[in-house]
């Protein structure tokens, strides 16, 4: 017979699973001082985080959320909303899809992906937060740098592509197709792939 | 409720059947190589030549046509590179390309991908949407000439949709093409005779009917142009070099005569538990879309979407209950692309991910549906509560 621990996940994020923190009851936000949503259905994950945030201090005092996807999107985005309570916005606004996959006890290589829209959400929260109170010179984007200016690849391409598997500089060619006309942004690409893959991987 | 644990993935593979556990047991006492002359080869040698008398006649075959292979997987890369070989060396008079269905099994597609690197060309069939193959497609693509052989699966392993193999073998044969059908989900649960389909080449799996893993068959009907695939030994009549799997062939064949007492019984049975999984299905979870063909399909096969619920998420609290299924869903098969036999028949990505495949099988009985019935529309809820699908856009524009 199975041990039913053997789970191909750890224990931390099995628990996330069986019972995640957090979860916004019903669809109404309106309670709520920032909302921010990313991913979509047709790529098999999305991620809704809503905070409230205490004004003066900037510290976020609850976080809750709703998710679509896997077990790792699921857990992660529970163990996420669990770590930003008490977090300035400025220290949320830093949380990388790495500490959280590190909360969880590490995650499987091809489910990194699974878990890098919770924090994208938060984020988007946070900058919601901002346009609402008139702090519009505080809402940070992060903008697309475009690194291979022939195919038009981004930093964020390149990220993607990282996520999806890609650990060479020929796989990411395979992944983008970038540098494969000038080649002028090689050395570019190849410090991008190199920072997210310690970024994500720690490699 | 006591903890249970419920097998629905038979299409994944089966537990051994007990008189195939047995044969094999008692095979295991015999070591001698088929090969030799001695009598412990011999004894080796008159068990693997029974065996192949009776997985041969479950299929209306002759023995000299049935070629034990290592897999099915086996199975079907050796008639796809037999044909790469043929193009190029040994049937010179071979025509160069391949015709089969964007439905099949990986290894048949991911061997069609990598025979394009070696000067092959591919085309891929459509299909409707139950998971029909296009037929007039298939006519129009062999009367341009130059196809050299049809391969298309006789049902689908995961939505359990048959082909009129008969008809695509004869549409085949009329534009001088060879036919082979990769009938891994259908033997041993539907009725296989080689002449009736009238294919050249068919492919069966040991452990998807009750029997050990590691052994699959290739039927090859007699002057039919081959190549092997595996070389360096006179085995198989030089079709497939390598020592028998004396103790899997011997597994193999008791499968198959297991089957054929009880496969007609048995999936008329099989066909009650699926419509009563599809009544209750319907009747307890809103929006439950049914994937695959209404009626031509295998008895034991169901495939359901539920929208908004991913199916990994799916599998794994039917899994805390003790249910094992499988799904469609991307996050499940460590790719990120949700199953293409379900894209495949134009269902949209979201309702592929939401999926989930129920394979029953001869173990399973009206209880444990039951108890499936139970468990999945709480499953589903908790899931869809917890999605962001239901949430209707427009105030939160997403910020990078």
């Amino acid at each position: 017979m199975l041990q039913s621990g053997e789970w191909a996940y750890t224990d931390k994020l099995k628990e996330h699973f069986e019972s995640p923190k957090n979860i916004l009851q019903g669809n109404d936000t309106s309670d709520f001082d920032g909302v921010g949503m990313e991913g979509n259905l047709q790529c098999g994950d999305q991620m809704m985080v809503a905070i409230k945030v205490e004004k003066e201090k900037e510290v976020i005092s609850d976080c809750k959320w709703k998710t679509y996807g896997c077990a790792s999107a699921i857990a992660s985005t529970s163990i996420l909303s669990e770590m930003v309570k008490g977090m300035t916005l400025d220290q949320a606004f830093n949380v990388s899809p790495k500490e959280v996959a590190q909360e969880l006890g590490g995650l499987p290589e091809h489910k990194i992906h699974c878990s890098v829209l919770g924090d994208k959400a938060l984020r988007a929260a946070i900058n919601d937060f901002y346009l609402r109170n008139g702090m519009i010179d505080r809402v940070k984007k992060v903008q697309a740098r475009t690194i291979c200016q022939c195919m038009n690849v981004t930093d964020h391409d390149i990220e993607e592509a990282v996520l999806e598997g890609a650990r060479t500089f020929y796989e990411l060619q395979e992944h983008t197709k970038i540098s494969t006309v000038c080649g002028l942004c090689k050395e570019d690409a190849e410090a991008e792939l190199e920072k997210y893959k310690h970024l994500h991987f720690g490699v | 409720m006591t903890y249970r644990q419920i097998y629905f993935d038979h299409n994944a593979t089966t537990p051994l059947h007990p008189e195939v556990k047995k044969e094999m047991v008692s095979a295991m006492e015999m070591y001698g190589n088929p090969s030799s002359m001695h009598a412990f080869g011999r004894e080796a040698r008159a068990n693997v030549e029974d065996a192949r008398q009776r997985v041969a006649a479950f299929m209306g075959a002759e023995e000299s046509e049935i070629v034990f292979t290592g897999s099915g997987s086996e199975a079907n890369n050796t008639v796809l590179s037999l044909f790469v070989c043929g193009s190029h060396q040994c049937f010179s008079g071979m025509r160069p390309t391949i015709l089969t269905s964007r439905i099949e099994h990986p290894c048949v597609l991911e061997t069609s991908q990598c025979l394009v690197h070696r000067g092959v060309d591919v085309n891929y069939l459509d299909v409707d949407r139950y998971g029909k193959v296009d037929l007039d497609q298939l006519e129009d693509r062999l009367k341009v000439g130059g196809v050299g052989l049809v391969s298309v699966m006789m049902a689908n392993n995961e939505i359990g949709t048959m082909q009129d193999i008969t008809l695509i073998s004869s549409l085949a044969h009329q534009y001088g093409a060879l036919m082979h059908t990769d009938a891994v989900q259908a033997f041993g649960k539907v009725p296989v005779d080689v002449n009736a389909l009238g294919v050249d080449f068919l492919t069966v799996s040991g452990h998807k009917i009750y029997g050990p893993k590691g052994i699959g068959a290739l039927y090859v009907r007699k002057s039919t142009p081959y190549c092997p695939f595996i070389r360096g030994g006179h085995q198989e009549r030089g079709r497939r070099a390598g020592t028998e799997n004396t103790l899997g062939i011997m597994g193999l064949a008791m499968a198959v005569d297991m089957r054929a007492l009880e496969m007609e019984t048995e999936e008329i049975r099989l066909l009650g538990l699926k419509e009563m999984l599809r009544r209750g299905i319907g009747e307890r979870i809103d929006e439950a879309l049914f994937n695959g063909h209404p009626v031509d399909s295998l008895a034991n096969t169901l495939n359901v979407s539920f929208p908004g619920a991913e199916g990994e998420s799916i599998l794994l609290y039917l899994d805390l209950a003790g249910i094992a299924v499988s799904t469609g869903s991307a996050c499940a098969s460590g790719s990120l692309d949700p199953s293409h036999v379900l894209l495949a028949t134009g269902i949209d990505a979201e309702r592929a991910h939401g999926s989930i495949r129920i394979s029953l099988g001869r173990d399973n009985t009206v209880e444990d549906v039951e108890y499936l019935l139970d468990v999945l529309p709480g499953v589903i809820e908790r899931i869809r509560n917890m999605s962001t699908a239901y949430i209707k856009g427009g105030a939160h524009a997403s910020v990078r």
